[in-house]
């Protein structure tokens, strides 16, 4: 299904631009053609039927369904309405706040906010198209698990306590709100064509807004696949010394991008030799633990809480690199 | 005089939207005087969860977007 922009950047690049096939510049070429190509297609054509099937669903509709759902289920449920559920980083705060004032303990909204960034229907996408199904799945199972843990351990440690005191008296004032009245969802039905358009404004925004970091992504990718030396990787970093793990989590704090741009990269140093383990740590610390976000955060959380929040991460995506890179063999 | 304020914690949409709503009110002829409000009080004010938010004169008219030109029209008009 794939071949066609194999096909076509083997015709573009090596016919048209006339580059020569297996060098290093005709190979990074290439393979940035090819893998832009197919991104862009899939990208604009998927982000579509999938706005279709879930334009009924927003932040308060969910606000509405996780609040007032017992712990156990909570955090789990967080974790899945993360991974689905469309918004950009710059709602964090609203959406913080919002689920704050419904009364949703700070695990759970935590744990839908780690998850967000970590998966969505565009990094899923890229995953399957670049890496496969079975990884997909890992990386969303992953995904997950360390949004619920990190949500868990926040309540266990009793972590709103260290909320700015506006959004812990309207943790409180929502507490005591949703235990004397149920909150009311109004139900809408959308009809075919008010999908559409969501679907389509959806697919042109999210594209408006993703393109230029797949171009990043599979820039940086390409350079690492033609211009790294074949072995390079797998000599120095391949046997996936303990070390490497947490080195490459402290690498991706600085470093930031969103899932789109971050999984050709990852093809590329999977590609390389690096222990898969080692690009899961570094990929996700990338992708999650972000100085923007963070600095967002602090509007609502003291320093205390963000630096809590920040060990926390960290030391989730380090214990998801060992574990992977222990288990990489019985896979 | 209309008093139109821009909730949303500073992104691109926002921006746009404090822009469009002066440009619009210039055309027309209102007089409105457009903040944005990066407070995340107010957010918790009027409960709003999706930005960019548009409130006048203390009522909350819109969430989630960047509204319309015809959306904007209709607001300063009446």
């Amino acid at each position: 299904m794939f071949q066609i922009f194999t096909d076509f950047a083997t015709w573009l690049v090596y016919g048209v631009f006339g580059l020569e096939a297996g060098s290093a510049l005709g190979g990074a070429v290439h393979f940035f053609v090819e893998d832009v190509s197919k991104i862009f297609v899939l990208l604009v054509v998927m982000i579509y039927f999938i706005a279709l099937l879930r334009a009924s669903l927003d932040v308060e509709r969910v606000r509405d369904y996780l609040a007032g759902k017992n712990k156990g289920v909570g955090y789990l449920l967080g974790a899945i309405f993360g991974a689905i559920t469309p918004f950009c980083s710059c709602s964090s705060i609203p959406v913080f706040l919002g689920f704050t004032s419904a009364g949703i303990p700070l695990g759970i909204t935590m744990a839908f906010l780690i998850t967000s960034p970590l998966i969505n229907e565009v990094a899923v996408l890229l995953l399957m198209s670049l890496l496969g199904w079975k990884f997909t799945l890992l990386y969303v199972a992953v995904g997950m698990t360390v949004g619920m843990i990190g949500g868990l351990l926040l309540d266990a440690i009793k972590a709103e306590r260290w909320l700015q005191s506006f959004a812990a008296e309207a943790l409180v004032r929502g507490r005591q709100m949703a235990a004397s009245n149920e909150v009311s969802t109004t139900e809408r039905v959308l009809s075919f064509s008010e999908r559409h358009e969501f679907a389509k404004a959806e697919a042109l925004e999210i594209f408006g807004r993703v393109w230029k970091w797949v171009i990043i992504g599979v820039g940086l990718g390409a350079a690492l696949h033609g211009f790294v030396p074949d072995g390079w990787v797998e000599t120095h970093l391949g046997q996936g010394q303990w070390w490497s793990v947490p080195a490459a989590v402290l690498v991706g704090i600085p470093l930031y991008s969103n899932a789109t741009g971050i999984i050709p990269v990852m093809e590329s140093l999977l590609a390389n030799g690096l222990p898969i383990g080692t690009t899961l740590a570094f990929c996700m610390s990338t992708v999650a633990a972000s100085f923007p976000e963070f600095i967002l955060l602090k509007q609502v959380m003291q320093w205390r809480l963000l630096a809590v929040l920040l060990v926390v991460l960290l030391t989730a995506f380090t214990l998801v690199g060992w574990i992977f890179n222990f288990a990489a063999p019985y896979l | 005089m209309k008093q139109v304020k821009v909730l949303g914690s500073g992104c691109a949409k926002c921006s746009k939207t404090a822009e469009m709503i002066a440009d619009i009110s210039e055309e027309m002829g209102v007089d409105a005087i457009v903040k944005k409000d990066t407070d995340p009080q107010t957010l918790l004010k009027f409960k709003v969860m999706k930005t960019p938010a548009v409130v006048i004169d203390g009522e909350l008219i819109h969430s989630g977007s960047v509204p319309t030109r015809d959306e904007i029209e209709g607001w300063l008009r009446d």
